[in-house]
Parts: structure tokens; C-alpha cells; sequence
């Protein structure tokens, strides 16, 4: 579904050129649960914006399901990232001022679904994330940091797309909630959805079906983690 | 996005910081309010001074003479000339088609003595059907009538402040006698108060039969003006072409450019009036508008303010599928949204100004449809123009930047 071939991101500051992704190769299955994972610097987050449309690379090719997205307008990303990618991040960048049910809508709002449906699909998704009906019309700068991060995965999850890109998700969290959080992503990938994880903490990453490690904007490993797998089966 | 979407986020914005939206708005409605209440006024005056020109008389055609030219060539200037005489004045009367009334008249200044009290005013010769032509009503007694004229008589009719002078505020004094140039004239009626006009007042007059004021008071029998009264006032174009056609014949002058006389109808006068008062308004509207563009300025800093502190919004919105055009519509929506309100603000209070100085300085002011309509224009037009750059400022954000923007 993902595919990414040898894939370079340079940046340039006046004469000094950084390369911070050295050619990266990977493939994404659909349905699989990934983290990736690496210490600040390596390129996890650049990875990321690729992975996310929000950046193209400087060279390589990036096939989504099929389709090169490596060198598209900023308007046509825009539209892969309105109908295929949600995003989770570590500062949740919801919008202050406004309800839990308006920050959900707003991606709705952006796919020009009909007005009277989006409140509907916007319940479900907060439902889906654990949260329940009594946070909605809360403003989301009065709720918990766990609560804020559970309505920015029911953002994410609100249009349905095919893989959720969770950057840092429990950064902001105490260990406690990030917990429960990551156990929202879990469940997300139970039901079938792809989930990318970015993480820089070992135990989190472990947490995953799949680890790819980078390191100076190479990737150093990439496994199949089978205690989770083994973990998930006995729960079962 | 639906047009509704970005009216709710419009909404939602400007309300989220309303002290800050408030002041920056004032700009615009003091820029709206000063240009609806200067155009107001210039609207008034052009106004006040053409109803002053249609008391005049309606379908009014004013005969005067020009040039009196010498052999030499040298111009003792326009209206010096005794060209017009009675008979120009009956033969319009009787050849010029669609004219319904012709008055000529005789005016010149004199002192007036009655009863120990004397004033220096405008005494006009003139004939029965002066009234009709010049919108004038009798208050007490009669006017010049056409007896009067033909046996020259020796009476006269006094306008209302004349009276006052005369005789004392409110008195009666038909049968009186007035002294004009030394010649003893009865007092056969008072003209109704038409008030001031741009061009002098019509109730600071003697009217006496023009016969009379021909042999006995000037001594010549030239007319120093002929008013001619149309039918319609679509007549009035051909009317004041027949006349000078008429009038070149009775002259004999060939040339029209050596005409001895100028007919000036109602609407050349009115036109020189308006141009004038345009050109005021047109000034008045200049400076006013000056503090809209500064009212403008106010709007793109709160909006480059307002960019600024929703970096990582814009950047969030991004990242969840909004184009650059749904950006930078939002960001010109809420800037229009601002300088809209202020219009509407602003017209209000305008029009709150223009009444407290009709109300308070007895100016006459008017508020037309095209001040309005202009004034809502310039604010849509001014939120577009002023949030037209910080709308791309915010749209041109790359999402990571702005994502992470601290």
C-alpha cells in the first residue's frame, strides 16, 4: 500500500546542504501496525512529513496504494492528505475556542461532506476514540491532555482514512494516559486500520507489529516484533 | 469548504477576540461614517440651492442683454447694455411658440423714504404676469396690473421685508404713499415671504408698473431683463432657440457670436450651481476618505497580527486537507467580514451625523442610495485590498513550518 524507493530529502540553508534522509527504501502492507523509531536527528519526522504528503522528497519515489504522490502540487497533496492520511500529533493542535464537535468536523468540513451528515460521522469517531458523549460540546482547551489527545485520533479517524500517522502521540501524556492512548491506536489496527507510529522511546515502539529503526537518515533495522505479536496472542 | 463553513469560521474568529475586532472596525466606521456624512452635506447644499433655483420660477428663461460694444471694440462688460426693449418683449410674447407668459422688467436700486423711515433696495418695473413667471403670491392687496401698466401708474407693490422696513414687522399698508427717486408711488399690495435664495432675496423688492418705471424713473424705455416662461420643460431647449433666433432677427445681427443679449434657462444656471457644489462634495469625500485607507491599514495589521498568532492552526488545517484557496479565503472572509460590519456601523452613524447637523445647524443634509451603496462597495472593496496580502501571507505557510511554529 506504502511503498517508498530509495527516497533522499535534502535541505539546503544558504551554501550548507544537510541530507537528513539518505536514501530510504521500505514497504507498507495494508492492515499492519508500524513504528518507527530513532533518536532526535535521524530523520524520523522528515520521514514522517513523506510518509504524511506533507513534504515531497528531494529525490526517490513514494507510491501511495499504487500512485506516485513524490511529485504532486501542494493542492493535489493536500487532497491525499484530506481523503487518505490522519494525523495525530504530540501537541494535538486542536483548534482552542472551539467544542470537541467542531474540532472533529473540521476535516469534514474540508471534504465538503453535506452539513447535516457531519455531526453524525463525528460522533461515531469520538465514540470510536473513547470518548464519551459528555466531552463533546466541552471547549477542547478545558479538557485533559488524554482527553485532547483521544479527540485529535477521533480527528484523524473522521474521514476514513487509510492510514492514520501518529507523530510522538504520548509525548505530551504522562505514562499513564499514554497508555490508554496507545491502546486507542491498537484498536484502531485491530479493526483494520494501518497505523504509523513515530516515536523515539524503545518501549512504545515495542508496542507495535513492526519496528524500522533509523539512524542518521538511514534505516539500521527493521523487525517483525514478535513479543507484541505473542503478547496479543495469549490476551487472545 | 461550503460558503456557510467559512461564514461560521468567520464568525467564530472575529467573535474568539472581540475587543481587538471592535477597535480595528472603528477605523472604518469613522472613515464610512465621515465620507456618508460629508457626501450627506454636499448633497444637501447642491439640493437647498436647486429648490432656491426652481422658486425662481419654473421652466424660467432669463433674457438679459450683453455687450454693449462701441465702434472701437471696447466691452463695457455683460449686461451693460440697454439692447432689450419692450418691443423684444412682446414680440417673444406673441411669436415664440409653447411660451406661456412673458414679464419683462426695469430693476435698478433706489432710496425709498415713507413716513420719515428710509432703505436702499431693488425696485422693479415689471408687468401683470411677473407673478406667474416668477412663482411670486400676493399677501395683501394686488399686484401690478395690466391697467396699471398701460395708464403708467404710479403704484407700487412692496416685498414682505421691505414692509418690515418701511412700515414695522406685520403692519398693513395699502394706501399708503412711498417716496421712490423723489417721486411719491401708492402702495397697492404686499408680496407673500419666499425667503432667501442663493441669488438674493426676492422679498427685499418694490415692484412698480414697468411703463412707470420707464418714463419716471430711468428715462428710457429699454428693459434690463425679459423672463420668458415655457410651457414644459421640454419645451425649454427649443423655446430659448426660437428666442435667440427671434431676437438676432429683430437686432439684425447675422453673427450669432455678436449677439447683443444671452438667454440662459433655469437648467444653464442650475448646472454652474451644481458643478460647483459637485466639486465641494467631490473634496469633502477626498478627505474623508483618507481616513478610510487609514481604517484599511488598521485592518491588514490586525490580520497580519491574526496570521501570526494562527501559524500553527493554518498549519493544522493544512495537514488535514485544506488547499491554499480555502486558507486564503478564510483569511479575506474575515477581513471583508470586518470592514463590512464597519460599513454598516458606519453608515449608521454617518447618517446619525447628518441628522444632528440638520438637526443641530439647520444645514440641510440628504443621504442617497448611491452614498450608501457607494460607502458598502468601498469597505468590501477595502477588505479585499487590505486582507488581500495577509490572506497569501497565511496560505503560502508550508504545513511543517507552521505546524511546529512556537
Amino acid at each position: 500500500m506504502i511503498e517508498v524507493k530509495n527516497i533522499t530529502k535534502v535541505y539546503k540553508s544558504g551554501d550548507i546542504e544537510t541530507r537528513v534522509l539518505k536514501g530510504i527504501s521500505f514497504s507498507i502492507k495494508e492492515g499492519e501496525f508500524v513504528a518507527i523509531i530513532g533518536p532526535s536527528g535521524s530523520g524520523k519526522s522528515t520521514l514522517m512529513h513523506v510518509l504524511g504528503c506533507l513534504d515531497a522528497p528531494t529525490s526517490g519515489q513514494y507510491f501511495f496504494e499504487g500512485k506516485d504522490v513524490s511529485r504532486l502540487s501542494d493542492d493535489e497533496l493536500a487532497d491525499i492528505r484530506k481523503k487518505e492520511i490522519g494525523f495525530v500529533f504530540q501537541a494535538f493542535n486542536l483548534l482552542p475556542r472551539a467544542t470537541v464537535l467542531r474540532n472533529v468536523v473540521l476535516p469534514l468540513a474540508y471534504a465538503n461532506i453535506p452539513k447535516g451528515e457531519r455531526e453524525e460521522i463525528a460522533k461515531r469517531a469520538l465514540l470510536s476514540a473513547g470518548l464519551d458523549e459528555k466531552t463533546f460540546y466541552r471547549l477542547s482547551n478545558q479538557l485533559s491532555g488524554g482527553e485532547m489527545q483521544r479527540v485529535a485520533i477521533a480527528r484523524a479517524l473522521v474521514n476514513n482514512p487509510t492510514i492514520v500517522l501518529a507523530d510522538e502521540p504520548t509525548g505530551n501524556l504522562d505514562s499513564k494516559t499514554g497508555e490508554v492512548v496507545l491502546e486507542t491506536f491498537k484498536n484502531l489496527n485491530k479493526q483494520g486500520r494501518t497505523v504509523i507510529l513515530i516515536t523515539h522511546e524503545k518501549y512504545i515502539a515495542e508496542k507495535a507489529e513492526r519496528t524500522i529503526s533509523l539512524k542518521d537518515g538511514e534505516i539500521i533495522e527493521d523487525i517483525i516484533n514478535h513479543r507484541s505479536k505473542m503478547v496479543q496472542q495469549i490476551k487472545e | 469548504m461550503l460558503i456557510t463553513d467559512l461564514f461560521e469560521e468567520t464568525y467564530l474568529a472575529i467573535s474568539a477576540n472581540k475587543t481587538r475586532s471592535g477597535l480595528t472596525i472603528l477605523g472604518i466606521v469613522i472613515g464610512i461614517g465621515s465620507v456618508i456624512a460629508m457626501i450627506s452635506i454636499g448633497q444637501g447644499a447642491t439640493g437647498s440651492i436647486e429648490t432656491s433655483i426652481q422658486s425662481m420660477g419654473s421652466n424660467l428663461i432669463t433674457v438679459s442683454p450683453g455687450f454693449q460694444r462701441s465702434f472701437s471694440q471696447v466691452s463695457a462688460g455683460r449686461g451693460s447694455a440697454q439692447t432689450l426693449t419692450m418691443e423684444d418683449s412682446e414680440t417673444i410674447a406673441k411669436e415664440v411658440p409653447f411660451v406661456q407668459a412673458v414679464a419683462p422688467e426695469l430693476s435698478r436700486r433706489y432710496q425709498i423714504v415713507a413716513k420719515g423711515k428710509n432703505t436702499n433696495t431693488q425696485v422693479v418695473g415689471t408687468t401683470a404676469s411677473y407673478p406667474g413667471v416668477k412663482n411670486i403670491e400676493i399677501d395683501q392687496g394686488s399686484f401690478v396690473s395690466e391697467q396699471n401698466v398701460s395708464s403708467q401708474s404710479k403704484v407700487a407693490v412692496l416685498g414682505p421685508t421691505t414692509r418690515d422696513d418701511l412700515f414695522g414687522e406685520g403692519t398693513v399698508p395699502i394706501g399708503e404713499t412711498v417716496r421712490i427717486n423723489g417721486i411719491n408711488f401708492k402702495v397697492i399690495g404686499v408680496t407673500k415671504s419666499k425667503g432667501g435664495t442663493a441669488f438674493g432675496s426676492q422679498d427685499d423688492m418694490i415692484f412698480i408698473p414697468i411703463t412707470t418705471a420707464q418714463r419716471f424713473l430711468a428715462g428710457s424705455d429699454h428693459v434690463s431683463t425679459i423672463s420668458v416662461q415655457a410651457e414644459s420643460p421640454q419645451v425649454m431647449t427649443q423655446v430659448q432657440t426660437e428666442i435667440t433666433n427671434l431676437l438676432l432677427e429683430l437686432h439684425n445681427i447675422t453673427d450669432p457670436q455678436m449677439a447683443d443679449f444671452s438667454v440662459l434657462s433655469q437648467q444653464d444656471i442650475l448646472g454652474a450651481a451644481s458643478s460647483m457644489t459637485n466639486t465641494m462634495t467631490i473634496l469633502l469625500a477626498a478627505i474623508a476618505g483618507i481616513s478610510l485607507i487609514v481604517g484599511g491599514i488598521g485592518i491588514m495589521n490586525m490580520m497580519m497580527t491574526a496570521v501570526i498568532e494562527r501559524t500553527r492552526e493554518i498549519g493544522l488545517r493544512k495537514a488535514i486537507g485544506a488547499k491554499r484557496l480555502d486558507i486564503s479565503l478564510q483569511f479575506l472572509a474575515e477581513a471583508v467580514m470586518l470592514t463590512f460590519l464597519g460599513g454598516v456601523l458606519g453608515i449608521i452613524l454617518g447618517s446619525g451625523i447628518a441628522y444632528g447637523i440638520t438637526f443641530f445647524a439647520g444645514m440641510a443634509t440628504k443621504i442617497s442610495l448611491f452614498s450608501i451603496i457607494l460607502a458598502f462597495s468601498v469597505s468590501a472593496g477595502i477588505g479585499i485590498l487590505f486582507g488581500y496580502w495577509p490572506a497569501q501571507k497565511a496560505a503560502k505557510l508550508n504545513p511543517i513550518e507552521a505546524l511546529r511554529y512556537e
